[in-house]
């Protein structure tokens, strides 16, 4: 069952649908309600490998639905030291709860100032009602 | 219904083979051998008969009924092409016979090949490639060719390709090592020329182009596109998909392409068989005829021959000299038209456009303009409103006794319905459909439930496509023995009203 | 025109309903310097009858097996095909359906090719089958493209006792797919394990063929572990008639079966269409090109069938695809799910073990010195003819006897040697007639 619609205000988000917890000098990365909407229920989850670079705006894995594929696009740069592995086992978690259970991958930042680019829940919402 | 594994009982056989007497099997060393058995299944021949018989009772092909696949030209598939496709002369002939042996077939595909170079407005033909995929491959392998022969391949690192393309014409791209730049189509529905002129430089090798588009309509601009890409060096290759709209009235060559792939399994009534064979011929302008594959069918004299003697040439894209059996039904239909070729794509036109006018102010029409032999509709309003999307008009079509038309392509229109009649039905038909569909916006607004649930009247209801990707499984498992005393049977619903 | 069902009157009333005043109006948007003007340089349109005198005709001017005995094999071969596959495959609910995109339109389509696949499986001990690449050549390219991407290497070898068109046509594909192509040599016939290991040193894949293109057992079990060992995807190219007799591929260590599935079910027709096979281990399912087709469930718990994992394919990934693959060879892999079905497991080893005793027979009857005398052979085997042996088969034929095919076309040295197939259609009395032919 998919969640209901839902845009946390703690997070910060980009444009490509992605959000990001902060914490510390690491960052917890996921998809929005509204990418897992648009995709439908996931099926494949294929995450980057533990150790991995990411790089903000490049992709660092891929989501699948039965008819669609999307790469997953980092919003913030740095080195994953975890990959969330009870989504690879059940990647409908990623719809149920696009922000708790269906988070993607934990990442050290390497550059903590990339943050101030990211969306507030208020201007990535005017971005989703432009769409 | 059973899976063939599921009939088998152990010791039963269909085949009885000859066994000559006195002659023993020499020993293969013991790790080479066989250690176990395949587990085919083992059913006597009535048994056989009847689950492959029952199978087909469960499918549906253009000879049941109305099949307006866009982009797949399902014409019907003349019967006398299986005839003669079967004639032991032609069945039972050895692909390595000896040119001597095999004049015939060398003649058919030289005439075949002479039909097409005329159709295409262009100069030479391979006949080699296996289906329209492998066409559009062997395209992309004689440009890297060809610009190799300049000096040139290093530089040109890119083809152009329309947003409205087939899927098949980027992953083409990317098979031959070239990079895929793509180009936006305008709101008129043809390419964008500005975007066009942005992409295309001196590092550009070609355009890979659809003409009329997956849209159904006619780039009104094809000879600007054609003088952008000759004035920079490069090339354009025509997807030849949509050929049925133009035979006769208009051809690629002439339009400014290069390189053109046929569809013999659109266009030229070679049948589907549920996903293939098919043929996917190439015609090429004269500069780019050294490089197609080896061997090439060539007169010599008052016969034919196989010449291998080709340097230039890319090599080979499939075995012998292409599916030969294809090339006799293609050949076939097109003897039965001739010079005619063009009421064909006439009527295929008319049958399109008088649909579309039947059926434009229930759908919503994204482009509006005549079609060509195919159009796309959009249930986008039918989903806001009454939350029908395109899967659910495909399902209820069902119902009505179609094969529902393409959904969800072309990408650039959301919940796409794209509709080929092909030339060959009757208006009859086109009618039946087309109040079909009418029904269908009905009951959209006023018993939406029936489009959620439908089909009704098929062998199986909705399957969950969602299982089967999230955890495949791709064959039978011996060991899982399914109690199918616990399926439910085939029950009949909300049959749908014949002749609205 | 049979072809077209509208006569005047539809066409005038349609006209009226689009609001246009003729079919040339249809086309309007065509610019004129486009447009054809003048009618198709093509014949007269000609009658069913006329279609079929003309067709009989050409094929008349073709020399069958049938019309002689012949023993050409080297990678096409003339078995039995049982009359059911006609049967069922010429029934219009299969020949003229389309793709099963539409699942609950085409439940036949996709339970026949589910069946295929597990069949297909079972022959080659793998766990993933396709629903059919094009033929057996390019069956070759897709396992070069599958091990390029799983390893990250850009070298495969071939054995050159690989089938040369199946060599020629990876070598084909190989620059588009960034790859380098290097060949080991065959060692009296069959392919020399520590020579593939040491090629195999940074390839993505090695692949060999079984039995060989001369008709000889490769060492194949050390053949898989030499690229094993050097972390090269081991690809077997099998016969799936030798399957009933021949250890699975995937028994002795392949990562991918490939073939040409011709000689079960489909007619020899000049080459094609016929169907090839790719096979692998469930690592690889998301790698594998093409339709796959997989069991679910309906919404009320009917078992069916559908396509599955489509997110590899074009029509999805589209520049990423494992293949630009749509249209394939269902219909004459159908065929070879009946032809296997009909032979059953009994059948099947019989067919091989027929085969072989044949072929032995006619290498007694004829007497010639073998090529690779101290190799087992299936159903093929390489004779020394003495002299070229195109003209031993120019001879040969104006005697009625087809009697192989010329090993010298693909290899060096080999001008004397001829190719010699023998399947369950060849009798005791064309072996007699062959070793007669070349006697002389």
């Amino acid at each position: 069952m998919a969640a209901e619609e839902s845009y946390p205000d703690e997070l910060r988000y980009h444009r490509e649908h992605d959000w990001a917890r902060i914490e510390d000098g690491e960052a917890v990365l996921g998809i929005t309600w509204y990418a897992q909407d648009a995709l439908g229920e996931l099926v494949h989850y294929e995450p980057p490998e533990e150790g991995a670079t990411v790089t903000k705006d490049s992709a660092y894995g891929e989501v699948e639905s039965v008819k669609a594929v999307s790469d997953v696009i980092s919003p913030l740069s740095g080195e994953v030291i975890e990959v969330n592995q009870a989504v690879v086992d059940a990647p409908e978690k990623v719809n149920e709860d696009p922000y708790g259970d269906g988070w993607l991958v934990r990442i050290r930042l390497t550059d903590p100032s990339e943050t101030d680019q990211l969306l507030t829940v208020e201007a990535y919402q005017e971005l989703l009602s432009n769409q | 219904m059973k899976l063939v594994f599921e009939r088998s009982r152990p010791g039963r056989r269909a085949a009885d083979l000859p066994r000559p007497e006195g002659l023993a099997a020499p020993e293969i060393p013991s790790e080479l051998r066989r250690s176990q058995p395949p587990r085919l299944p083992e059913l006597p021949e009535v048994e056989l008969v009847r689950h492959f018989t029952e199978l087909t009772t469960r499918n549906f092909g253009i000879d049941t009924g109305f099949y307006p696949l866009g982009s797949c030209t399902m014409k019907y598939n003349p019967r006398v092409n299986e005839r003669v496709a079967a004639l032991p002369g032609f069945r039972d002939l050895h692909p390595h016979q000896d040119e001597e042996g095999s004049q015939g077939a060398l003649e058919l595909m030289h005439e075949l090949q002479e039909m097409l170079a005329e159709i295409t407005g262009l100069d030479a033909v391979s006949l080699q490639p296996a289906a329209g995929s492998q066409g559009e491959l062997t395209g992309l392998m004689l440009m890297r060719a060809y610009f190799a022969d300049r000096g040139e391949d290093e530089r040109r690192r890119k083809v152009v390709v329309a947003d409205t393309a087939h899927g098949t014409n980027p992953a083409s791209v990317t098979m031959a090592g070239y990079e895929l730049v793509k180009v936006d189509t305008d709101a008129r529905g043809n390419i964008d020329l500005d975007d066009l002129r942005a992409k295309v430089d001196d590092e550009t090798a070609g355009l890979m182009l659809t003409n009329p588009s997956t849209l159904g309509l006619f780039d009104e601009h094809i000879e600007e596109i054609a003088r952008i890409y000759h004035k920079n060096g490069g090339l354009l290759y025509y997807d030849g998909a949509n050929l049925n709209a133009v035979c006769g009235i208009s051809r690629p060559g002439d339009m400014g392409f290069d390189i053109v792939h046929i569809n013999l399994h659109k266009t030229f009534s070679q049948p589907h068989g549920g996903g293939g064979p098919g043929g996917g011929p190439i015609a090429v302008r004269r500069q780019l005829e050294p490089y197609l594959p080896v061997p090439a069918v060539v007169p010599d004299g008052n016969r034919f021959r196989l010449d291998y003697d080709r340097p230039k040439s890319i090599g080979k894209v499939r075995a012998f000299t292409g599916p030969f059996g294809v090339f006799v039904r293609s050949y076939a239909f097109m003897l039965a038209w001739g010079r005619e070729l063009r009421t064909m794509s006439e009527d295929a036109v008319l049958n399109a456009n008088y649909l579309l006018a039947r059926l434009k102010d229930a759908y919503d029409l994204p482009y509006d303009r005549l079609c060509m032999h195919e159009f796309v509709l959009s249930a986008r309003t039918l989903k806001r409103e009454h939350g029908i999307t395109a899967l659910d008009v495909a399902k209820r079509l069902m119902d009505y006794g179609f094969h529902p038309p393409t959904i969800y392509f072309p990408l650039v229109v959301p919940e796409a319905l794209m509709i080929e009649p092909t030339e060959t039905e009757t208006k009859e038909t086109l009618d039946e459909f087309a109040d079909a569909m009418l029904a269908i916006a009905r009951e959209a607004a006023e018993e939406p439930e029936v489009l959620k649930t439908a089909p009704h009247n098929r062998p199986v209801k909705r399957l969950d496509e969602v299982k089967a990707a999230k955890r495949a499984v791709v064959r039978y498992r011996f060991e899982e023995h399914p109690d199918l005393a616990q399926e439910p049977t085939a029950g009949v619903g909300a049959e749908a009203p014949k002749g609205v | 025109m049979t072809y077209v069902s509208l006569t005047d009157a539809d066409r005038t009333e349609m006209l009226e309903t689009i609001g246009v005043a003729s079919i040339d109006e249809l086309f309007r948007d065509l610019p004129a310097g486009v447009r054809l003007g003048r009618a198709l340089d093509l014949g007269d349109p000609l009658s069913e009858q006329e279609i079929v005198e003309r067709l009989e005709d050409l094929a008349g001017r073709n020399t069958p097996a049938g019309e002689e005995t012949s023993f050409l094999g080297a990678g096409v071969y003339d078995h039995y095909v049982t009359a059911i596959v006609d049967a069922i495959l010429e029934r219009g609910e299969f020949l003229t359906a389309y793709t099963p995109y539409q699942p609950e339109m085409s439940q036949g389509v996709l339970q026949a090719l589910f069946e295929y696949q597990t069949v297909i499986c079972e022959l080659t001990g793998m766990d993933v089958s396709n629903a059919s690449g094009y033929d057996g050549t390019t069956v070759a390219a897709d396992a070069c493209y599958i091990a390029k991407h799983a390893t990250g290497r850009a070298k495969v070898v071939l054995a050159e006792s690989l089938n040369p068109q199946v060599r020629q046509v990876v070598r084909t594909y190989a620059p588009g797919f960034g790859l380098e192509v290097v060949d080991v040599p065959h060692r009296e016939g069959v392919t020399d394990p520590e020579e593939l290991r040491a090629a195999a040193e940074d390839a993505a894949c090695v692949i060999f063929q079984q039995p060989n293109f001369f008709g000889c057992l490769e060492p194949a079990p050390d053949l898989a572990a030499a690229a094993n060992d050097a972390g090269a995807l081991a690809v077997a190219h099998v016969d799936p008639l030798s399957l009933g007799v021949l250890e699975a591929p995937g028994a002795y260590g392949c990562a991918i079966a490939i073939g040409e599935g011709q000689g079960a079910g489909n007619a020899l027709s000049f080459g094609g269409p016929h169907y090839g096979f790719v096979a692998a281990r469930e690592e690889f399912t998301r790698r594998m090109p093409g339709r796959i087709i997989g069991e679910t469930t309906d919404v009320d718990g009917r078992r069916g069938y559908v396509l599955t994992l489509q997110t590899r394919e074009q029509h999805i990934r589209r520049e990423k695809a494992t293949s630009n693959i749509t249209t394939n060879q269902t219909l004459l892999a159908l065929g070879g799910l009946i032809q296997l079905c009909w032979l059953g497991p009994q059948g099947l080893r019989e067919l091989g073990e027929t085969c072989m005793a044949l072929a032995e027979r006619a290498k007694e009857r004829v007497g010639l010195p073998l090529v690779f005398p101290d190799r087992t052979t299936f159903k093929e085997f390489a004779i020394r003819v003495g002299r070229p042996a195109v003209e031993v088969i120019r001879e040969a034929r104006k005697q009625g006897v087809h009697p192989g095919y010329p090993l010298g076309r693909d290899y060096e040295g080999m001008d004397d040697a001829l190719l010699v197939a023998v399947t369950e259609r060849r009798s005791l009395d064309d072996i007699e007639a062959l070793a007669e032919v070349l006697a002389a």
